[in-house]
């Protein structure tokens, strides 16, 4: 093996661009790993955790820096150079629509855009703070798509928006939809009449699918970022998303989607909530229904339960009860003795959760990284026990690597690894489409799942591949075509999260 | 209520370019932001920064303190002599370019400079002796701005030398510069021989003086248009003032014919001028010094109304701020060279010049100079990016400079300390090189950049200021 790495002085690229660019790079012959960054401390730090550090190197924060390793220098230089090659291209829309002078600070760009109503903030976290405030000081509202954000620059950033009628939506906000737009992570969804406030993007996405594909539609969905429910920020988001949507002419029915929040947060969202005058859906993921109360509430026991009666209030019906309807039939050969347990490989955290909860009561014991039951933390998330649900969105695996809905490498080793196991009864999959997602999801996974049901079937057993794909027909990828696909490589598909969990309790639990 | 869910969506978006073709494709509207780390990545810097972002105080001074500059209205009114006319000036006592600075730390030009000036005043008898007072501590050393003056290079003024005197008839300022000594063997790049002290005897006894009388018979000499239409002819008034200089010799010609001075000081002066194409740089760096200096003193400002060099430190002032300097090492200028010599060779950026970059021309004005693109990548479409990249840290454009290859577009003015902190544009300034040893004379010229330390010191300053 060999490591070169290449600095390109004074050149900025956002870590989104650069995980693509580190994914292409990878996929080339003699390629062992390779990665893209700014040279930033932190980066630096990353890179060595992954095993690429690259020694002493001129290069600070504003240099691009890409390390690569590989089984000659050979290769090593060839993918330097296309790494080169690929940076010098100037994107489409960089070369035709922007023209030479961009606006180069939220200040001119809003001089130059006087009716701009928005910020839309993906830098990486350490810079994200400070344009929020530039942003809230122009009068923009925020969506604060970065992560790693300070919490009490979230209270500070969150106090300020209040006191200026503007809102922030984040940090870690990855979903949102205004009037029918869709910001950073969103699918492509009909309007309609079910208003949306979600502390999770996934879970946002999901509840935004499900009503699409249930025939109704989608006034607004806000986000709050995964820490807005806590003490510390109070739920200042969410409070005001819910009296924006109560507000809001076009929609009729409002639906809050959070993992459970701390007790006093809960009052104060549910006391906006019965006060906001229109019929409000919650679903406090993994949560027991009766800790939400009121008139106009309706408690949900799933993302799935949560579309559904939202969708039922829009069109003036009764809301249905939680019962999840009916599950896709397995056919499948027979199972060898001693196949029992159920391993899931999530992209989506919220998907995991929701899954590790209804799991939980199902099966009893359910093992993972980011555990519903802080006691059932599993030791080595890469070491797979008993019933395990993996979240690799998690901060463990995505240090320094792209994340799993766009990257599938980790996923699938994973997959196959998984398989190998003769203890596996099922293995769930979430496949989530949308803007900012993998262009073709399908692609990537089909072939694994074939691989590895094959491999299983060569060795006298059989495998349920089951998961459910979170899209629309009108996504980028297109439902119709990702399910097709997947359904063709063996993966038995239901409607969602909430139902592919139920289904693989179901296979497993019937082998105990 | 918030009007969020009820306007149209209008995205700004920071970051992932992607985003915004998704808002795009779904009938959003997106304005791309071409992003990178506020104050190349100091964060704290970035989040003082941050809070003076629209800040009342901070807007509302800016306003008052631009207004000021681009009215100032700078006129040449006469010549005079700097011990005499310059405030504050001491009998001992010698001004230099740029921010502060002890005898020791000088640059070599600068030194040489002064030992030349102590020659010229007759304090000292040779060089020898003249380093030695130099350095005894007898003479009082100053920047020229901290007495209305500005000099380029070494800038060395001293008490009997002539001045230029220029007035800001809008406000009634004035500020002042010494005489361009042409090219070669000069005290501004340090030279300090006989020639060089014989030069500055004959500007002091035969040029000011036949100056003075063709401007007493001409009456005021308006600047800003003279260097509105150098702009015009090619000069970006700094660099290049080759068309000023003309356009000064046909203003002054018919009155020095009529002055009733000697027609052997009349000859003289005239071909000194003809043949010193810098002849107006002094004159526009005192014309643009009149211009911030009317715009300076608003308390909370954040538009810089300094930026100089001694050689050794690089340092800018800011209206809202007083008299402070705030200073970072002064870069090595990456330029052109003349042949034989190179970057090693060279001083670190020197002279009051940058004053003009201060005020908007300059470097900031290159589109107007396609002469001299040479200096800036070599192709007019160089020249333009220039410009255009400096509309991203100023304030306004001014519409009194305008330039033709931009549909006669006001040059990029008013710097404000802020947007440079934000966006990491450096200012750029086109400057002479000189060479690191005094007397050696200039030996290139090219395209530096003002340091980010000055810019990021003087918010962290102004966010004091405006929290105090």
């Amino acid at each position: 093996m060999v490591s070169a790495t290449r600095i390109f002085p004074n050149l900025y690229r956002d870590s989104i661009s650069l995980m693509q660019l580190s994914a292409v790079l990878a996929a080339r012959p003699g390629i062992d790993n390779v990665s893209a960054v700014m040279a930033t401390p932190a980066n630096l730090a990353l890179l060595a955790e992954a095993g690429l550090a690259p020694g002493r190197v001129a290069a600070g924060p504003n240099d691009l820096l890409i390390v690569a390793r590989g089984k000659d220098s050979a290769a090593v230089t060839a993918a330097l150079d296309a790494a080169a090659a690929e940076i010098a291209r100037p994107t489409v829309a960089a070369a035709g629509v922007a023209g030479p002078s961009l606006p180069r600070s939220l200040r001119s760009a809003r001089l130059q855009v006087p009716a701009a109503n928005l910020a839309l903030v993906s830098t990486p976290g350490e810079y994200a703070a400070a344009e929020a405030m530039k942003a809230l000081r122009l009068g923009l509202n925020v969506m604060l798509f970065s992560d790693n954000v300070d919490l009490d620059d979230e209270v500070a950033l969150k106090r300020l928006a209040k006191a200026r009628g503007l809102m922030v939506m984040g940090p870690d906000c990855g979903t949102a939809i205004v009037n029918g737009v869709p910001l950073g992570f969103a699918n492509a969804v009909r309007r309609g009449a079910i208003g949306v406030v979600g502390a999770s993007g996934t879970g946002t996405q999901q509840v935004t699918c499900l009503v699409h594909r249930l025939g109704a539609g989608i006034s607004h969905a806000i986000g709050t970022g995964g820490h807005d429910l806590s003490r510390r920020v109070g739920g200042i988001t969410m409070v005001q998303g819910i009296r924006a949507l109560a507000a809001d002419q076009a929609t009729k029915v409002i639906v809050l989607i959070s993992k459970p929040p701390a007790p006093e947060v809960a009052r104060a969202v549910l006391k906006a909530a019965r006060n906001c005058g229109k019929p409000v859906v919650v679903n406090f993921i993994g949560a027991a229904p009766d800790s939400v109360r009121g008139q106009n509430l309706h408690v949900a026991a799933t993302l799935d339960h949560a579309a559904r009666v939202a969708v039922a209030l829009a069109q003036g019906g009764a809301p249905p009860g939680p019962d999840l309807g009916q599950l896709p039939p397995v056919r499948l050969g027979p199972m060898a003795a001693g196949q029992r347990y159920v391993r899931g490989l999530y992209s989506g955290g919220t998907f995991c959760y929701e899954a590790s909860a209804m799991l939980g009561a199902a099966l009893g014991t359910v093992w993972s990284n980011a555990p519903v039951d802080p006691r059932r933390r599993l030791g080595d998330a890469r070491k797979s026990k008993g019933h395990t649900l993996i979240d690799l969105g998690d901060d463990a695996f995505t240090r320094g690597h792209p994340h799993p809905m766009i990257d599938f490498r980790l996923r699938n080793e994973r997959l196959l690894r998984e398989a190998e196991d003769a203890e596996v009864a099922a293995i769930v999959l979430d496949v989530v489409l949308g803007f900012g997602a993998h262009p073709d999801p399908a692609a990537e996974l089909a072939p694994v799942i074939e691989k590895a049901r094959a491999t299983v079937r060569r060795r006298g057993r059989e495998i349920a591949v089951v998961g459910f794909v979170c899209g629309t027909e009108l996504d980028p990828q297109g439902l119709d075509r990702q399910a097709n696909a997947l359904r063709s490589a063996g993966m038995i598909l239901t409607e969602s999260n909430a139902q592919a969990a139920r289904l693989a309790a179901s296979i497993a639990g019937g082998r105990r | 209520m918030n009007p969020l869910l009820s306007a149209p969506l209008s995205v700004l978006n920071v970051g992932v370019g992607s985003f915004a073709d998704a808002i795009a494709s779904q009938g959003g509207t997106a304005t791309r932001i071409d992003w990178t780390p506020p104050a190349q990545g100091d964060r704290a810097a970035g989040m003082a920064l941050a809070r003076l972002v629209n800040h009342p105080r901070i807007e509302a001074a800016n306003a008052k303190a631009y207004r000021k500059l681009v009215a100032a209205q700078p006129r040449l009114i006469g010549i005079g002599v700097a011990g005499k006319t310059l405030p504050g000036i001491g009998r001992r006592m010698i001004l230099h370019a740029g921010p502060p600075i002890a005898w020791a730390r000088m640059c070599g030009p600068m030194q040489g400079a002064i030992i030349g000036a102590i020659l010229f005043e007759g304090w000292a008898t040779s060089a020898a002796k003249a380093r030695a007072l130099a350095a005894s501590g007898k003479i009082g050393f100053a920047p020229c701005h901290h007495h209305g003056a500005v000099g380029p290079m070494a800038g060395i003024i001293s008490p009997s030398m002539p001045v230029w005197a220029i007035e800001n008839a809008a406000g009634g300022n004035r500020t002042y510069s010494n005489l361009n000594e042409g090219l070669g063997k000069v005290l501004r790049f340090g030279a300090n021989g006989a020639e060089v002290i014989e030069r500055l005897r004959w500007m002091r006894t035969v040029l000011a003086p036949t100056l003075q009388a063709g401007l007493a018979r001409l009456g005021p000499v308006e600047l800003k248009p003279l260097m509105a239409q150098a702009l015009h002819m090619g000069d970006e008034v700094h660099n290049r003032n080759a068309a000023a200089t003309s356009l000064l010799i046909k203003k002054l010609a018919p009155a020095l014919l009529k002055s009733g001075a000697a027609s052997a000081d009349i000859a003289a002066t005239i071909e000194f001028m003809a043949g010193t194409d810098h002849f107006f740089l002094n004159l526009s760096m005192a014309a643009c010094k009149a211009m911030l200096d009317a715009a300076h003193g608003v308390p909370y400002s954040s538009l810089v109304t300094t930026m100089a060099r001694n050689g050794v430190d690089f340092g800018i002032r800011v209206g809202g701020l007083g008299r402070r300097w705030f200073t970072a090492p002064a870069p090595v200028v990456d330029g052109l060279y003349f042949a034989g010599y190179a970057m090693a060779d060279a001083a670190a950026d020197l002279g009051d010049s940058a004053i003009t970059e201060t005020a908007g021309i300059g470097g900031f004005a290159m589109a107007a100079a396609p002469a001299i693109v040479k200096f800036v990548g070599g192709t007019a479409a160089d020249a333009l990016a220039n410009t255009v990249a400096m509309t991203h840290i100023t304030l306004g454009r001014n519409n009194a400079f305008t330039l033709p290859a931009l549909d006669f577009a006001g040059t990029p003015c008013g710097i404000d300390a802020r947007l440079v902190v934000d966006t990491g544009i450096l200012p750029v300034i086109n400057t002479g090189i000189a060479h690191k040893a005094p007397g050696v004379g200039q030996i290139g010229a090219g395209v530096t950049r003002a340091p980010l330390a000055c810019f990021t010191q003087a918010v962290t300053a102004l966010a004091a200021a405006v929290k105090g």
